[in-house]
């Protein structure tokens, strides 16, 4: 019994009839939508790499906004449509927003810094490498001759969605508000006291800091260049 | 379209954050790196429903609900995420992932210095509360 | 009472005493005294009553199995005949006048509760191996004796010369204990019982396989107990203890232990002729030796332990030539002359300052300080001396008599030859002790020069004991010799003419000499000034006396000796006495024979241990430190570096379930 067999069994459980199906539709005759789906695919991936690459922070930020836009259209192609606004509307609206004031407010340097980087930066790329290589070759083993058929209604559409969100899925979604709930309180909290201690004593805390301890050069530099 | 363009897609994100992950050094850049992986998951849960919709007569639609789900919870998790970054950045002066290395033996002379000087800090922040 | 729960009663109540002075010591001072003197009191009176129901009739026996102990049985056992009686109630006198004397010699000792609570055990120890019919529970009271002298000698411990010699005791015996037990075990399973009375039942109906064996065996822990040569090289030493301990383990009640055993176990000895001539020579040597020894030592208590030495070979002397009689007669009369003279030595110390008898020969008028002492020593070392009608000389001829008789065949219990040895030796000895105990005095009493020191009034307590002692000193003999053969064997114990004609003349030349000898050279007392006194006469005797061990040797140059050239005991043995005073470098011989090699096998194993040993745990601890240290460099605190471990073990350990799963 081969990989792509069994995940394929796993995966497809009792409905071979999309198997025999898939048999028909090869690699090499994709549709418009395929071709659509590669090319922002690829642009969502660059963007992902340059965005955990590039050595300028606030660029990181952007070049995320780039990827998750791609993705959001990725979603539109797999007719996702609540889906894809909903990652516009979170994830590039507000998330990637969040993310800029946290980098802001830990005055991270703009322009490019040298050591965006850690030491580690090379055992993580093996560990990358190795275990995309391992995912892509279990997932295109598997995978190979499975098709979507994306003709017909919208398997994703706003209605289809909320329909099955509030008939199936209610009591989730109630403990998720409150997990929301719990979460803005927690956020609270753990800025509370940096909104104490940054309204009166930022200034004085980190000028007293660089003028006493030479070790927090590197903080003042970048208070520096936050302010440049 | 064949479930295998969306699917290695996911995988090659899941990596890219993967490597974000484990090379970044700025903590915001890791939790942007965390985004990453989350969306990579979000996409093949999206793809899987897509297909599975199509194919059985009868469907929850669980992977977007989970992904809703998931999204909302990233939601969550960038708001402590980002309070906590900022809470460690107030103690230690930076939100360098790897200076904060308290669970580490004893040799390098970072620890117990940071350590000292988050106490003075707190201390002088108090202080200065009391005064304010 | 019957005569059974008396003689249970009597080393029960010195135990119990010991046990509540041990408990009390701290806690209640008040009753230490009390509980120190009372129950060994009381045992006197309760052995003296066992003596006087017993009176020289059948033994008593009493015998009862605490619990079954496999193929020999061991029973506590009771078997008391007329020398166990009246060995009893010599142990009981002694130790009760050793108690009350102790009261007054250790008045200050902070330890003394101890040191009352261990003689208190000590006598129980001696009245168990007395009294005991079974020879496993006599050995328990021989080694309880044993540890009692280790702590008892080392009652000084600050003083190094009581530290070393309290455990040369303790080792010396244990060296001869240990093939004794050996015996005790061979003689035990050829006779198939412990008590003594079916081991004598098996002696006489001639069943012991090895009787020679046994009874040489027997004899080295005899010889390490009685302090017979070759191991009696202790005793001198452990006169670093107190004198009060010395006068009731080094003299009157331990050292005869080993005599009396042999006594109980006469019939296994005379089994074996070889065992009785090696017991024969071993008295001679003993005795002549020491007598030796003693004309040479500047330590009075060094010359009563030679001479103590010297009276236990007498002892060893008659059991060779086969009559236990004369050997315990002895014994009775030794012991109670000899507690006299040791606790009549202590007097003198604690007055002189010193224990020296060099120092004691440049003061004048040391006898009026003490004349208790000086009286009651006057009657001992006439005792010891055998001078008629003092009861040494009645004893000592029932020996010299009873090996007469052996030399003349009038018996056929031992070898001629013994007789003979024992009979030489003996007149020998004669004269050397007379002349020893001239020199004791006539260098203690009649001192020239000097005014001795003035310590104060001897306390009460320490002279009133020397009159109790002088009594039997003086009288024991004369009435004894004829009562006693009704407790002992019946043999006649009465001095014959032969004998005693010559001891006493051999007697009365060795004094005569020595006191010749001190006419000559007391004249240079004064030409030569010499000797170290006590620096806290205000002090005890106990003080006093410590003081004197720990200033001997630096004052004099050695321990036993001193640089005096009045001595007539110098002028006696001439180029003898260098070697006379060092015990005829035995000490030194065993050195050079046993300690060096020992030693030196024990430097042997230290170094195979720190060097070879250490090694090798060495190497088994640094491979897994070194381990540890890669480990731990690991621990970098980076959080980075953990998540990247993990995730590639996860894609391994991935890899490796999809090819197992795939039958890759």
């Amino acid at each position: 019994m081969t990989l792509a067999a069994t995940v394929g069994i796993l995966a497809t459980g009792p409905i071979p009839i999309t198997t025999a199906a898939a048999d028909t539709h090869g690699f090499l005759s994709p549709t418009g939508v395929e071709i659509a789906f590669l090319l922002v695919g690829l642009v969502t991936f660059g963007a992902a790499i340059v965005t955990v690459t590039t050595r300028q922070l606030v660029h990181a930020a952007l070049w995320l906004v780039v990827t998750l836009g791609g993705l959001a259209v990725e979603y539109l192609l797999l007719t996702a449509e609540f889906i894809a606004w909903v990652q516009v509307l979170i994830y590039v609206g507000s998330v990637v927003v969040l993310l800029l004031f946290g980098l802001m407010l830990t005055r991270a340097p703009i322009g490019r810094s040298p050591d965006a980087d850690s030491g580690n930066r090379w055992a993580a790329l093996t560990v990358a490498v190795a275990s995309a290589a391992a995912l892509v070759w279990v997932v295109v083993d598997a995978f190979r001759t499975t098709w979507i058929d994306l003709d017909g209604p919208a398997a994703g559409s706003t209605e289809a969605t909320g329909a099955s969100l509030f008939q199936n899925w209610v009591l989730p979604f109630e403990a998720l508000s409150v997990l929301l709930l719990a979460a803005l309180v927690g956020a609270i909290v753990l800025s509370r006291k940096a909104k104490a201690g940054a309204a009166t004593t930022a200034e004085s805390t980190s000028a007293a800091r660089s003028e006493k301890d030479p070790r927090t050069e590197k903080g003042s530099r970048s208070e520096k260049e936050g302010t440049r | 379209m064949h479930l295998a363009y969306p699917a290695v897609l996911s995988a090659l994100l899941f990596c890219t954050g993967l490597y974000g992950v484990l090379a970044r050094r700025n903590a915001i850049l890791v939790l942007m790196s965390v985004e990453l992986m989350l969306n990579a998951v979000n996409l093949n849960l999206v793809a899987f429903d897509v297909w599975l919709s199509k194919t059985a007569e009868e469907t929850l639609h669980s992977g977007q609900a989970l992904t809703l789900f998931t999204i909302a919870i990233a939601a969550a998790e960038i708001g402590i995420g980002l309070a906590i970054v900022l809470a460690v950045h107030r103690n230690r002066g930076t939100a360098d992932i790897d200076k904060l290395r308290d669970t580490s033996e004893r040799h390098d002379p970072d620890g117990p210095d940071s350590d000292a000087l988050a106490a003075e800090q707190s201390g002088e922040a108090q202080k200065a509360e009391a005064t304010a | 009472m019957t005569t059974t729960t008396l003689a249970v009663l009597v080393p029960l109540l010195p135990f119990l005493g010991a046990v509540a002075g041990l408990l009390l010591g701290r806690t209640a001072p008040g009753f230490v005294r009390p509980l120190a003197v009372l129950p060994t009191l009381t045992a006197l009176v309760l052995a003296a009553l066992v003596a006087a129901r017993q009176g020289g009739d059948a033994a008593v026996d009493a015998a009862t199995e605490l619990t079954p102990t496999g193929s020999v049985p061991i029973e506590l056992a009771l078997h008391i005949d007329g020398f166990a009686a009246l060995v009893a109630v010599l142990v009981g006198l002694v130790a009760s006048c050793v108690q009350i004397y102790s009261t007054g010699y250790l008045r200050d000792d902070p330890r003394y509760p101890s040191y009352a609570a261990l003689v208190s055990l000590f006598t129980s120890a001696m009245l168990l191996v007395v009294y005991s019919g079974d020879l496993i529970v006599l050995l328990v009271g021989w080694e309880v004796m044993g540890i009692c002298s280790y702590f008892l000698v080392g009652h000084y411990w600050e003083t190094p010369e009581a530290r070393a010699a309290s455990l040369k005791a303790f080792l010396v015996t244990k060296l001869g204990d240990v093939p004794f037990l050996i015996g005790l075990f061979a003689l035990a399973t050829d006779a198939g019982s412990f008590r003594i009375t079916r081991v004598l039942g098996a002696v006489a109906s001639g069943s012991l396989d090895h009787p020679t064996l046994i009874a040489l065996l027997l004899l080295a822990g005899v010889a390490g107990k009685s302090a017979q040569f070759p191991l009696h090289t202790w005793l001198p030493d452990a006169m670093a203890g107190p004198t009060p301990v010395s006068a009731l383990i080094h003299a009157a009640t331990m050292v005869a232990a080993g005599v009396y055993f042999i006594a109980r176990l006469l019939p296994l000895f005379e089994a074996s002729q070889a065992a009785m001539v090696v017991l024969a020579v071993m008295a001679a040597v003993t005795m002549a030796g020491s007598a030796l020894a003693a004309l040479a030592q500047d330590d009075i208590k060094r010359v009563l332990a030679y001479s103590t030495i010297g009276q236990l070979g007498y002892m060893s002397g008659a059991l060779a030539v086969g009559d236990r009689g004369a050997a315990v007669f002895h014994l009775l009369s030794h012991g109670a002359f000899k507690a006299l003279l040791f606790l009549a030595a202590g007097v003198i110390i604690h007055a002189a300052g010193t224990n020296s008898l060099a120092a004691m020969s440049r003061m004048r008028n040391l006898r009026d300080r003490i004349p208790d002492a000086y009286w009651t020593m006057t009657v001992a070392l006439l005792a010891l001396a055998a001078i008629p009608p003092f009861s040494g000389f009645f004893s000592k001829e029932a020996v010299l008599g009873v090996a007469e008789h052996v030399v003349t065949g009038h018996t056929e219990h031992a070898p001629a030859a013994a007789g003979w040895i024992v009979l030489v030796a003996g007149l020998v000895t004669a004269v050397l002790t007379a002349a020893y105990a001239m020199r004791l005095w006539l260098l203690a009493f009649r001192g020239r020069g000097a005014e001795a020191p003035d310590h104060g009034r001897q306390p009460l307590t320490m002279t009133v004991v020397l009159w109790v002692l002088a009594v039997p000193s003086l009288a024991l003999g004369g009435f004894a010799f004829r009562l006693l053969p009704d407790w002992f064997d019946g043999r006649d114990l009465s001095p014959t003419l032969t004998t005693s004609v010559l001891g006493t003349g051999v007697a009365l030349v060795g004094g005569i000499v020595t006191y010749a000898a001190w006419r000559h050279t007391t004249a240079l007392t004064a030409r030569v000034p010499l000797g170290a006194v006590a620096a806290h006469p205000e002090g005890d005797a106990a003080q006093v006396e410590a003081e004197a061990i720990a200033t001997h040797e630096p004052a004099y140059g050695d321990i036993a000796y001193a640089p005096d050239p009045a001595d007539p005991g110098r002028l006696l043995l001439g180029p003898l006495h260098r070697h006379a005073a060092a015990g005829f470098h035995l000490d030194a011989l065993y050195r050079t024979l046993f300690v060096r090699p020992v030693q030196a096998g024990a430097s042997l194993v230290r170094f195979l241990d720190r060097e070879v040993v250490e090694t090798y745990v060495r190497g088994a601890g640094a491979l897994p430190r070194w381990l540890g240290t890669a480990v731990r460099r690991a621990q970098t605190g980076n959080v980075q570096t953990y998540v990247s471990a993990l995730l590639a073990g996860t894609v391994v350990l991935a890899v490796a379930v999809v090819l197992v799963a795939t039958g890759a």
